[in-house]
């Protein structure tokens, strides 16, 4: 299926028969299948690890469904734990992808535009992973059809978590749809027409505001909750959001670029860095308004905040984590001031991890714990994970991580070669194998 | 889970030690798999078809609730080795039901949690009950002053006694945050939720500003010879494991024209229930004569749970 390809930006392109498409689009998944099951021996053993630990949670979720969730650290005063923390930093995660699209396709930035299918491609599998962790923190999965609008009873408008399943979903579909296209036609070896996904990219950019703003809310209209109900809840979010995005991204574009032969110019990197020192001190900025209004006035709907930072009548669990997150970001902060700090990959690296970390204890158990502490009948009873839960989470962070993995693996073509320009695809695609070296041959 | 996908790649050239590696892998990882949700498919062997495709309560016909009233009760027998009757009971007309509670003559004995563990069938070993009843300090409304693990002989001089449990706001957030409509206001007040309809979220527990609500954290366990055989489909039967539970004012009870049993434990006679729309009930004299106030008023929740004290 040799083509030849049409000068950008010319519009349409040849599109293919729907029969063309029949037997062509087969083929793609069987090579996606392919690419992404054939590696180094260090692909093989990462995914083998991934595997085992996804198992391990797996085989305790089914525990859990079995036994009750007895099995975890949850009780009735502290009803929700690590899931729904993992699942607010996940949202977060996928909506922090966005920062790689917005540059790229608001302000044209074309190094961007060639990376950004790695934002795209870690939405997805945080989006699946945000899904998941509300999968297992339910009592009865099996009657998640009631949720299907439909066949069960959706209370939509009225409930927040109504919004949010329509919201990640929806995100999952655009991103897969984009991330899709863009791989199919690479495979085809087709310039991608922008009628069927620049569209998308722009909706992905309003509607990865909008999983944050509704997850944000899920918590904030909570009046009988003082700790969430507060109007910084889903800037905050944002805020949060766009930290731990772009931090995970850029370390994973310093892997691509150093391990998979990606050429990864100097410009992506130093947009997001640029995006995390902005959005690091605002997210400071924050904590400091929040820690200053409630304990200023010292009035009495600051208990959950007291417990967090400095311990509540003797009960303090979560107080050496929210200050190891506040040091973690403070240190990060500070580390991605330094000059020109994408020439210096080792630095870098430290900083992205320490933002990530910090966000992800500070969104994650940080925000969701101290909610229920002490209880609104102000009883104190703490929480910690279970082993079970512990490994649950772990095993949702494998399979994302696996999911991810996948995902570049099957879009290296994509990245190595950004986009077919004038000169014909030597795609020998007989028998839908194409020549892999022709894949990888950078483009001049 | 990814398996390495069989490698019987008709574009390779015969069978590689790659792709015979890659078969070995995908055996081993479906093996690993089904080991791994073999507890699914033993829980799996205690669910019923039905049960799983039981519509929701209110779209349930008669001779459908005939039916899940039966299973129900089939169900208690085979489980819990107890003979009990599963009724429907529904609103009677013209009625919204109503407490008050005197908290100068509640003695924080705790009967009233006790009966309510009894007469819900509630899980044993938990302890679980509907009410919690806070030990205040005279002198302040301030819950967060407040102890729910006192002991020793009651009432200490110093001290009021608050027993808490579901306000049945007529805002009800815990029916705002549902997501499946699971949980939702009858018409005479009561919050109820569709045991075999709530999918376990526990967003509704997230949301009440009274901790009103439990969760069914493991099947309950209860004694034969202890299960409370009146029992009705939105009030006492046996919860599911996984799902949540609150007081519903034992509507198996009040909607016969019974009193809740919280009411008929308390030996000070600090509890008073009935009808606010019946002008010459005991609670509307209560309510027209004694300074009355709700819990957290300002949440907007309008709780029909009222406290008062005496002069």
């Amino acid at each position: 299926m040799s083509k030849s390809v049409p000068t950008p930006p010319a519009g349409p392109v040849s599109i293919g028969t729907p029969d063309d498409h029949l037997h062509s689009y087969p083929k793609f998944l069987w090579r996606a299948v392919r690419d992404a099951t054939d590696g180094s021996p260090w692909f093989y053993a990462w995914m083998v690890l991934l595997t085992g630990v996804s198992l391990v949670g797996l085989h305790a979720w089914a525990v859990q469904v079995r036994d009750g969730m007895i099995v975890t650290g949850m009780t009735d005063h502290v009803s929700w734990g690590v899931y729904i923390a993992n699942f607010t930093f996940m949202v977060g995660l996928a909506a922090g992808g966005v920062m790689m699209v917005i540059p790229a396709y608001l302000y044209h930035d074309h190094e961007m535009h060639d990376v950004t299918i790695v934002g795209e491609l870690l939405a997805i599998a945080a989006v699946v992973m945000a899904i998941c962790f509300v999968v297992v923190d339910l009592g009865r999965p099996d009657r998640f059809w009631h949720l299907i609008p439909g066949l069960g009873q959706f209370n939509f408008p009225i409930s927040m978590l109504t919004w949010d399943v329509i919201v990640l979903n929806g995100y999952l579909l655009i991103n897969l749809h984009i991330c899709g296209y863009l791989l199919y036609m690479r495979f085809r070896g087709q310039r991608p027409n922008p009628r069927w996904y620049v569209p998308f990219v722009f909706l992905s950019i309003a509607w990865a505001i909008s999983i944050h703003t509704v997850t944000a809310f899920l918590y904030s209209g909570l009046g009988g909750r003082p700790f969430w109900n507060t109007a910084l809840l889903a800037p905050r979010f944002l805020v949060t959001a766009f930290v731990s995005g772009p931090a995970f991204i850029i370390v994973a574009l310093l892997f691509l670029r150093r391990w998979c032969d990606v050429t990864i110019g100097d410009r992506p990197v130093q947009i997001l860095v640029n995006i995390v020192r902005v959005t690091l001190l605002i997210n400071l900025l924050m904590v400091v308004s929040e820690l200053f209004t409630e304990l200023y006035a010292g009035s009495a709907h600051t208990a959950s905040l007291r417990y967090l930072f400095f311990g509540l009548h003797g009960a303090h669990g979560l107080v050496p984590w929210i200050w190891t997150a506040v040091v973690m970001g403070v240190i990060a902060a500070v580390m991605f001031l330094r000059p020109h700090v994408e020439r210096h990959p080792s630095w870098l690296i430290v900083a992205c991890l320490f933002a990530f970390v910090g966000i992800w204890i500070e969104k994650g158990m940080g925000l969701i714990v101290p909610a229920f502490i002490p209880s609104p009948l102000h009883e104190i009873v703490e929480y910690q994970p279970s082993m079970v839960e512990t490994q649950i989470s772990a095993g949702i962070w494998a399979w994302g991580f696996l999911i991810l993995t996948v995902g570049l693996k099957v879009a290296l073509p994509i990245l190595r070669q950004p986009f077919p320009e004038e000169s014909e695809l030597k795609i020998k695609n007989s028998g839908g194998q194409a020549d892999r070296s022709s894949l990888g041959v950078r483009h001049p | 889970m990814i398996d390495r996908q069989n490698s019987s790649d008709s574009e390779s050239s015969g069978v590689t030690r790659r792709t015979a590696l890659k078969a070995v892998g995908a055996t081993l990882g479906a093996a690993a798999f089904a080991k791994a949700i073999s507890p699914l498919t033993e829980w799996a062997a205690h669910e019923s078809i039905d049960d799983f495709l039981q519509k929701h309560y209110r779209e349930l016909s008669p001779v459908d609730m005939a039916v899940v009233l039966e299973r129900i009760a089939q169900d208690t027998r085979e489980d819990y080795g107890a003979e009990v009757e599963v009724a429907d009971h529904r609103p009677q007309p013209g009625v919204k039901l109503g407490y008050a509670l005197n908290l100068s003559i509640c003695v924080g004995c705790r009967r009233c949690a006790q009966a309510c563990h009894v007469e819900n069938n509630h899980d044993r070993p938990s302890g679980n009950s509907y009410i919690r009843v806070l030990e205040m300090e005279k002198g302040s409304l301030d819950m967060a002053k407040g102890n729910v693990n006192y002991d020793g002989p009651v009432p200490k001089p110093d001290k009021f006694y608050m027993p808490v449990q579901c306000q049945q706001c007529d805002h009800p957030p815990c029916v705002d945050v549902c997501p499946v409509e699971a949980t939702w206001k009858e018409d005479d007040g009561i919050v109820v939720v569709d045991y075999n309809w709530c999918i376990g979220c526990r967003y509704c527990e997230a949301a009440c500003p009274y901790h009103a609500r439990r969760f069914n954290w493991t099947k309950p366990r209860i004694p034969a010879a202890e299960v409370n055989p009146h029992q009705s489909y939105l009030s006492n039967r046996i919860r599911p494991q996984g799902v949540m539970e609150k007081c519903t004012y034992c509507l198996h009870r009040t909607r016969d024209g019974r009193l809740p049993a919280c009411l008929e434990a308390c030996p000070t006679g600090a509890r008073v229930f009935g009808n606010l729309l019946d002008p010459e009930s005991e609670i509307r004299w209560v309510l027209a004569h004694k300074r009355v106030f709700v819990l957290k008023e300002e949440l907007g929740t309008k709780p029909s749970f009222f406290y008062f004290f005496d002069e």
